[in-house]
């Protein structure tokens, strides 16, 4: 048996029960408001059905959690005091109908409690809606929690008084007006005692769930470092003697980090494969240069813009004449510049490596002809190499853009 | 370019590592006067020892770089400052040279660079490194008149880069040095210089608001 989650009033529990006996949903809720009016023991078994019957989708009870954390049970226990003890005095000023509520008053309370702590993160969801959309006639607006319970404060007071002062008029003498008054102070009385607890208990809980938060990020924060950011120092101690394999790992570390702290990427989620703008594109080209070739690149991109046909040639293009610039030239590094115009992409890769003279290299070295140049040509675009010997190389790369952009 | 006595220079930084890293990499044209690791400390000692080049960290406690430079610039105009980072955030970039520092290094540079980068914030010119040129001309991309948000305010002087400014910062984001620059376009350094550093005084006093606009979205990027 499982309590409802399709369509509940409060907990899902008359959902819950009508489904498992095959009764009308109203008619275990008309029992249940029956039973509550008469002497709350409604109220007190709802309270306990919330408890035990775990909720839909979920293995484990409320009460199965919330025997695992004994702050719940301290808690609950505090309120169903604190509610006897209110309970039991405005029985002794002869509030006698009192009495047969206070058990069933005092668990359910302690019960409530008991299940705001150990619900779900679902339940405590669906219920803060509840609570928040709840009607109080002549007061709009007060959304807030703190107003919610300055109302229930005001309203329990005024409750309080009205049945005090209704009790007293039954009575043929005149005290009435004692009779109210003495119920209404014994009321404050508890709430000046009890009250500072009551709030210290409230901002203890939400310290207490602030604090479980700020846990979980920073196990959260540790996990992503250990997996990245102290795997990389493992191997840079480990590969000391080789500084370009070092200058590798450092690059390949940072440019990961950068995407988790900038671009909230998590670290080793970044697939080559999935790229859609010109950016990532470039983003892929120097992870690849600097993974396999060990040089740095020095990226900078002006602009955006989703990747078509004409672009993945470009970026193609590209790849190859950052691969030569990083094998070839001897370079420290590499620099590649792409912007994005309104009419064209441009992309630029630059060295100031050994150089060599564009004429001289013979029409077999494909790398260039091919990879480069055909591959451009083919989607419309440009490459112009320009070289000179001891003073470096820059490839420029030029694709139209369609006029529909 | 300089000659007499070196350039008194002072570090900020909170992590020592670094600044022991950068005080053995700079070159003889640079002395180091002094160096602190929080910002009050800092705005103190620099007040002190009036150095000609401050290197500031973008990111530390108590509001980074951009609190030092903005406390002490108020008292002392003379002091020019040269922003150190490892992060590319546009956002922290931009703060920083709108703060009033003369130009943006990544802490992977290398001494040489670095000490160049320090003469030339100290002759009062700009300093540009490839990635504040892309920021920038992204920055300015957009023409604010067809984007449709034109501010109420737009001063071409101001809110615009020319052509020639254009094609300066794209050579640097290129990855052109100053003299690269010059001989690409047959214009003096000296010319460069002057581009880059009208770009810089647009940077810091443009009122675009797509500047500001533009710096937080691309984080979210």
């Amino acid at each position: 048996m499982r309590r409802g989650t399709t369509d509940p009033m409060v907990g899902g529990v008359a959902v819950g029960l009508s489904a498992r006996f095959g009764i009308d949903v109203t008619v275990v809720r008309l029992l249940f408001a029956v039973l509550t009016i008469g002497d709350a023991s409604g109220f007190a078994l709802y309270v306990l059905a919330w408890l035990v019957i775990p909720r839909q989708g979920e293995t484990a009870s409320i009460a199965r959690r919330a025997l695992a954390d004994r702050r719940a049970v301290a808690l609950g226990l505090a309120t169903a005091t604190v509610l006897g003890c209110v309970l039991l005095a405005l029985d002794a000023l002869g509030l006698s109908f009192v009495a047969n509520l206070v058990w069933p008053v005092s668990f359910g309370a302690a019960g409530l409690v008991v299940v705001w702590r150990a619900a779900s993160d679902e339940e405590k969801a669906f219920l803060h809606q509840v609570i928040e959309e709840a009607p109080v006639p002549g007061l709009p607006d007060a959304r807030t929690r703190r107003a919610l319970v300055g109302r229930i404060v005001v309203g329990v007071i005024l409750v309080a008084g009205g049945l005090g002062g209704l009790v007293a008029t039954r009575h043929p003498t005149g005290a009435t007006l004692e009779a109210v008054t003495s119920a209404a102070v014994v009321i404050a009385g508890f709430l000046v005692v009890f009250g500072p607890w009551w709030l210290a208990l409230a901002r203890d809980l939400a310290v207490e769930r602030r604090e479980r938060v700020r846990t979980e990020e920073r196990a959260d924060m540790a996990a992503a470092i250990h997996d990245s950011v102290l795997q990389t120092l493992a191997l840079i101690q480990r590969s000391s003697a080789d500084p370009r394999e070092v200058t590798r790992l450092a690059r390949a570390q940072e440019r990961e980090l950068r995407a988790w702290l900038f671009e909230a990427r998590p670290p080793g989620s970044f697939d080559p494969s999935s790229v859609t703008t010109l950016a990532q594109g470039v983003a892929v080209i120097e992870n690849e240069v600097e993974e396999s070739h060990g040089v740095p690149v020095e990226s900078v991109v002006v602009g955006d813009c989703a990747l078509d046909d004409g672009l993945r040639a470009l970026l193609a293009a590209g790849r190859e004449a950052a691969v030569n610039a990083a094998a070839w030239s001897g370079a420290s590094t590499v620099s590649v510049f792409a912007e994005v115009e309104p009419s064209r992409v441009s992309l630029f890769v630059r060295d100031r490596g050994k150089g060599f003279d564009p004429g001289a290299v013979s029409e077999d070295r494909r790398g260039i002809s091919d990879s480069i140049r055909a591959r451009m040509a083919r989607h419309g675009g440009t490459a112009d190499i320009r070289s000179d010997a001891g003073e470096g190389t820059e490839v420029e790369l030029v694709m139209p853009r369609p006029e529909s952009q | 370019m300089r000659t007499g006595h070196p350039l008194r220079v002072f570090l900020v930084d909170d992590h020592r590592l670094f600044r022991a890293g950068v005080r053995a990499e700079l070159g003889p044209e640079v002395e180091v006067v002094g160096e602190a690791d929080e910002v009050a400390a800092a705005i103190e000692l620099i007040g002190e020892r009036l150095p000609d080049v401050v290197l500031v960290d973008v990111h530390m406690p108590d509001g980074g770089g951009r609190a030092v430079i903005d406390a002490v610039c108020r008292a002392h105009p003379d002091v020019r400052f040269l922003a150190l980072s490892v992060s590319d955030a546009a956002e922290d970039v931009i703060g920083v040279i709108r703060a009033g520092a003369r130009g943006y290094v990544t802490k992977t540079i290398s001494g040489t660079e670095l000490t160049r980068a320090i003469v030339r914030v100290a002759d009062g010119d700009a300093v540009f490194s490839p990635r504040l040129a892309g920021f920038v001309l992204d920055a300015f991309a957009a023409d604010p008149a067809s984007a449709g948000g034109a501010p109420v305010t737009f001063d071409p002087e101001l809110d615009q880069l020319t052509p020639r400014e254009r094609e300066v910062l794209r050579l640097i984001a290129r990855g052109y040095a100053y003299k690269e620059v010059a001989r690409e376009l047959s214009i003096s350094v000296k010319t460069v210089e002057s581009h880059v550093s009208a770009v810089l005084r647009k940077l810091q006093l443009s009122s675009r608001h797509q500047l500001t606009r533009w710096a937080t979205e691309r984080r979210l990027l």
